[in-house]
């Protein structure tokens, strides 16, 4: 959080005598999807420069899980990037694993991958129902609710929580699912895949929609590497990369899925592919569920976990990007260092390069199809 | 005047504030139920049976609520601006016919009038924003007078396209007729009792429906208070009761389009073959009169729905997006219609003519629109790469061999778990 | 020199481990973590000493990352070169950190992980710079995602980078006293007022 010499007021004139406006889009907006506060210098409707402020929720996470066991850690990444939490936890008991070169036992591989997912599934479907309401279409929300809570309380059913999981564990889970676990995954999957539909039908061809979003926040395949943007935001620029296919992680190596690549680089494209994406999700997990069979779900380890001396990265893709962690062991039971690499936090840097050159109403749709969790952004 | 009809008016407006009161009131109900039931969620439902009684709660609270005025805010235009946006609302009903010849006043200048009034609306938003003093009421004041100014213009060419039917500037001409002179014939024109406006002039229609929308500031033109940007434009800094008479306002105007609608395009109060011969012979001029006032309400009352089923439905259109679709797109359809009508006018062709060509023009502007804007083509944009075909990441294994256990021995040493 | 630990086990504070010293003379060996290099991991290593030798450079392993060890005023001529030699193509930049070894070394050691999408190789380049003088060349000109991260290490180590844009403060308030990213702030004990 700044008010410094980075801020700026309303004395800021141009050259033809007229003076820009600073509108503040403060920590508390509905549009700004958390704590987060935009500055925005506009001349009339148009920004020309947009300052981020960032910090709001920054709770020391990092310097925290320093202090705190391998196990408890697990918790602490749940609240990291509180939409989707099973893939933090993934990539955080990942790297422990990595560290101690421990596997999971497959069942446990394809469990953990079912329920990330599902997780992506859901963090989508909150990313059709808030991006559509920020541009005035108030109903897919409530649609992308409704199909959220059944995936919710099936995380309820396996982990007993709907939201902050703490279910993986180093070396597997930390407990097995139920038996109806297949059928009502099943069951779910072709629910969602109406729920999908039905916010396909309701916006992606939608004249409005198309209109508010085309061309809105181009960036090219180049200043998205060079920026070090991930996921969705990055594909719709052209570049392929996704770390479940380019460094397989889990048991995704196994899988036979798709990964959709924009052309434009807009925010259309940046929300037409996290739609088809969501639906290569239901994929993963059908052909998940046909090779789920009976076995351990906790490898043969020392309950707590002591890696020996090194360090790791690892990391997976979040339904935001690449989110990855780095931690350096001493050999304890605490890490001694362990660092987040959060893809909102990244994705936020290029804020204001989509956004200059466009009008206020832009930049909330270009907020949006970044699809930022301020919990990552700020740790 | 006498001293009756004195009286008389004054009855009139007094029942007619009442009355619209009720109606407007009831409008917040409608909505919010069909909102709440296109969202798969109840609505209100608590207060009273199926929550009928919600909007008296509301009106209860916002009156109650305290009433804060910011401090560099101008009192007087402060104060004002609720009035300049309420009242020309009320008075627009003054001319709407409910009957036969049943209006609170019967003017002869009806359409002219309604013109006139409906263009105060837009100074009342402006000096909303402008005395809130705070920069979000100022950008959507801004916002709200360039969308109602440019709206005005489609719909008053549309209704002077109706005036030109009927030859007149009456609301009573338009439903029931008008009989005029031309040279030495006697002319009948027919009004909406006969066949409604909307087979025959369709794109009057849909440009009345779309300017009316954008004149009540409602989805998907409600830009200048959008909640996600300017959170609320010119009525941001308003609370209590003067948010309740804004709040008022624009209900009463979205009833005023609707019951405008109907008027103008879908018969008013006449029904479509006269009552007597649906409800039997011998029905007094009051029961007539009733039940043609029911049937213009309940008519209303649809397209106030179809109004709100449009709101839940599409997201909302950028300023300038809104500003060009109305100089570019409605502004020339609808002096294409002025045209059109003038023209079949001029050489007495049948009245069919009119929707023979407005029709084929509305469905070509439509797709031509859709294609010019892509939104067909989009999706093409988007390519999905599959590992299996190679074009993505690392060469696949051979999936159709994989176990439940994994995928065995075929990538050296990175198999499975970890990473 | 991937990580420290290997002399001092026990009596070095890790963490904020409670246990006392132990009265043995021989202090228990800390196991490291196997080095598993993969194909293209072990032929970046071994092109690493002849492209950048002249760099001064130290290659070593961390399990499935080639590290390269460079000193602080040659880090920006590495940088670029790796990311403008097609051959190597680091042109995405995931992550910066900063781990205070302060105690240990009385050095702050930055930690760049680098990822090549065209050469699908991937590698770390570490540099250490005194607590002293915590200062060391910006990367924002080689890759505009550092900037945020050199920002943040900024404002939570008090590490200076020179030719940042903007080092105005990210995470923490304005008023902020403290760097409470190193290992010297206390977690819990400190008074706010």
């Amino acid at each position: 959080m700044t008010d410094s010499a980075s801020t700026f007021t309303d004395q800021t004139s141009s050259d033809d005598g007229t003076v820009d406006m600073m509108v503040n889009m403060g920590p508390q907006h509905p549009a700004t999807h958390g704590v987060f506060r935009m500055q925005l210098r506009v001349d009339g409707e148009m920004v020309k420069d947009l300052i981020p402020h960032i910090g709001y929720l920054h709770r020391g996470s990092e310097k925290l899980c320093e202090y705190e066991l391998y196990s408890q850690i697990i918790t602490l990444f749940d609240r990291l990037d509180y939409i989707s939490n099973f893939n933090n936890e993934l990539v955080i008991v990942s790297a422990v694993e990595k560290l101690m070169d421990v596997e999971a036992p497959p069942r446990a591989e394809l469990i953990r991958m079912i329920l990330c997912e599902l997780n992506r599934i859901a963090s989508h479907m909150l990313f059709y129902g808030t991006f559509a309401i920020d541009m005035g279409a108030i109903t897919p929300v409530l649609y992308n609710f409704r199909d959220r809570e059944k995936i919710q309380s099936l995380f309820e059913s396996v982990s007993g929580a709907r939201m902050m999981h703490n279910y993986f564990r180093v070396g597997g889970l930390k407990q097995d699912v139920n038996d109806d676990f297949s059928s009502r995954v099943l069951t779910l999957c072709d629910e969602l895949e109406k729920g999908i539909d039905e916010t396909d039908r309701l916006l992606t061809s939608n004249e409005i929609f198309v209109e508010r979003t085309s061309g809105i926040g181009v960036i090219s395949g180049e200043d998205a590497l060079d920026w070090g943007l991930s996921g969705p935001v990055l594909r719709a620029s052209g570049v392929p990369y996704d770390v479940r296919v380019d460094e397989p992680y889990s048991r995704y190596d196994e899988m036979d899925f798709g990964v959709p690549v924009g052309s434009a680089g807009d925010s259309w494209n940046r929300f037409y592919l996290r739609i088809l994406e969501a639906r290569e999700s239901i994929s993963i997990i059908r052909q998940s569920i046909a090779l789920l069979e009976p076995g351990d779900t906790m490898a043969q380890i020392r309950r707590i976990a002591r890696p020996p001396a090194g360090e790791a990265y690892a990391h997976c893709e979040n339904p935001r990007g690449d989110l990855g962690v780095y931690i350096v062991s001493d050999g304890g039971e605490r890490p001694y260092r362990l660092k987040v690499r959060p893809p909102s936090f990244c994705n936020l840097q290029a804020l204001k390069d989509l956004t200059v050159g466009h009008y206020i109403a832009d930049a909330v749709v270009i907020l949006g199809t970044l699809d930022i969790v301020l919990g990552e952004v700020d740790r | 005047m006498s001293f009756t009809d004195i009286l008389l008016a004054f009855a009139g407006i007094l029942g007619m504030f009442i009355a619209l009161s009720v109606g407007v009131l009831s409008l917040t109900w409608l909505e919010r139920k069909t909102l709440a039931r296109i969202q798969q969620r109840a609505g209100p439902s608590v207060v009273g049976p199926h929550g009928l009684l919600q909007p008296v709660a509301d009106a209860i609270k916002l009156t109650t609520k305290e009433d804060i005025i910011p401090a560099y805010a101008d009192k007087l235009l402060f104060w004002m601006a609720p009035v300049f946006v309420a009242i020309p609302a009320f008075m627009i009903w003054l001319a709407i016919p409910f009957g036969d010849g049943i209006a609170v006043r019967v003017l002869d200048l009806g359409l002219l009038y309604l013109v006139a009034i409906s263009g105060i609306g837009v100074v009342g938003l402006l000096m909303g924003g402008w005395a809130s003093s705070s920069r979000y009421s100022m950008l959507g004041g801004l916002r709200a007078a360039a969308q109602l100014v440019s709206y005005e213009i489609p719909i008053v060419i549309v209704i002077l396209s109706i005036a030109a039917l009927v030859q007149s500037l009456s609301l009573d001409a338009v439903i029931s007729g008008n009989t005029i002179t031309v040279g030495d014939s006697i002319r009948d024109l027919p009004g909406q009792g006969t066949i409604p406006f909307a087979f025959i002039m369709p794109m009057g229609l849909v440009i009345f429906v779309i300017a009316g929308l954008a004149e009540l500031g409602r989805t998907p033109f409600d830009i200048h208070h959008a909640e996600s940007e300017v959170v609320g434009g010119p009525f941001v800094e308003y609370s209590g009761a003067h948010w309740a008479v804004f709040f008022l306002a624009e209900y009463l105007n979205t009833f005023v389009i609707s019951a405008l609608i109907v008027v103008l395009f879908f018969g008013g109060w006449s029904w479509p073959s006269p009552p007597e011969s649906l409800f039997g012979n011998d029905l007094s001029n009051t029961t007539t009169n009733v039940l043609g006032g029911v049937w213009f309400m309940l008519k209303t009352y649809f397209v106030a729905t179809l109004i709100f089923w449009v709101r839940a439905t599409y997201p909302r259109l950028r300023i300038d997006q809104l500003m060009s679709f109305a100089w570019k797109a409605l502004i020339p359809l609808s002096f294409g219609n002025l045209v059109l009508v003038a023209v079949v006018l001029f050489y007495d062709w049948p009245l069919w003519v009119m929707p023979a060509v407005s029709v084929p023009v509305l469905i070509f502007v439509a797709t031509f629109v859709q294609r010019t804007r892509g939104a067909r083509g989009r999706p093409q944009t988007v390519r999905i790469l599959r590992r299996s075909a190679g074009e993505i990441g690392l060469p696949v294994p051979d999936l159709a061999n994989r176990t439940p256990a994994g995928v065995i021995n075929q990538v050296s040493g990175e198999g499975q778990a970890g990473d | 020199m991937t990580t420290e630990g290997s002399s001092s086990g026990a009596t070095e504070s890790d963490g904020k481990a409670k246990k006392p010293a132990p009265q043995k003379r021989r202090e228990p060996e800390v196991a490291r973590a196997a080095v598993a290099l993969p194909p293209e991991g072990v032929a970046l290593a071994e092109r690493l000493p002849g492209a950048f030798g002249s760099h001064g450079i130290e290659v070593d392993a961390a399990i499935d990352e080639v590290v390269c060890i460079v000193p602080a005023d040659r880090l920006i001529d590495l940088c670029r070169q790796l990311k403008d030699d097609p051959s190597f193509g680091f042109t995405y930049l995931r992550l910066l950190t900063v781990v205070d070894y302060v105690e240990q070394d009385g050095e702050f050691e930055l930690v760049y992980h680098l990822f090549s999408l065209a050469n699908h190789h991937k590698m770390m380049v570490k540099t250490r710079i005194p607590e002293r003088r915590a200062s060391v060349p910006s990367v924002t000109g080689v890759w505009r995602g550092a900037n945020w991260y050199e920002r943040e290490m900024h404002d939570l180590f008090g590490v200076d980078f020179e030719g940042h844009p903007d080092l105005s403060p990210l995470m923490l308030p304005d008023d902020f006293e403290g760097f409470p990213g190193r290992k010297s702030y206390p977690l819990n004990d400190y008074e706010e007022w």
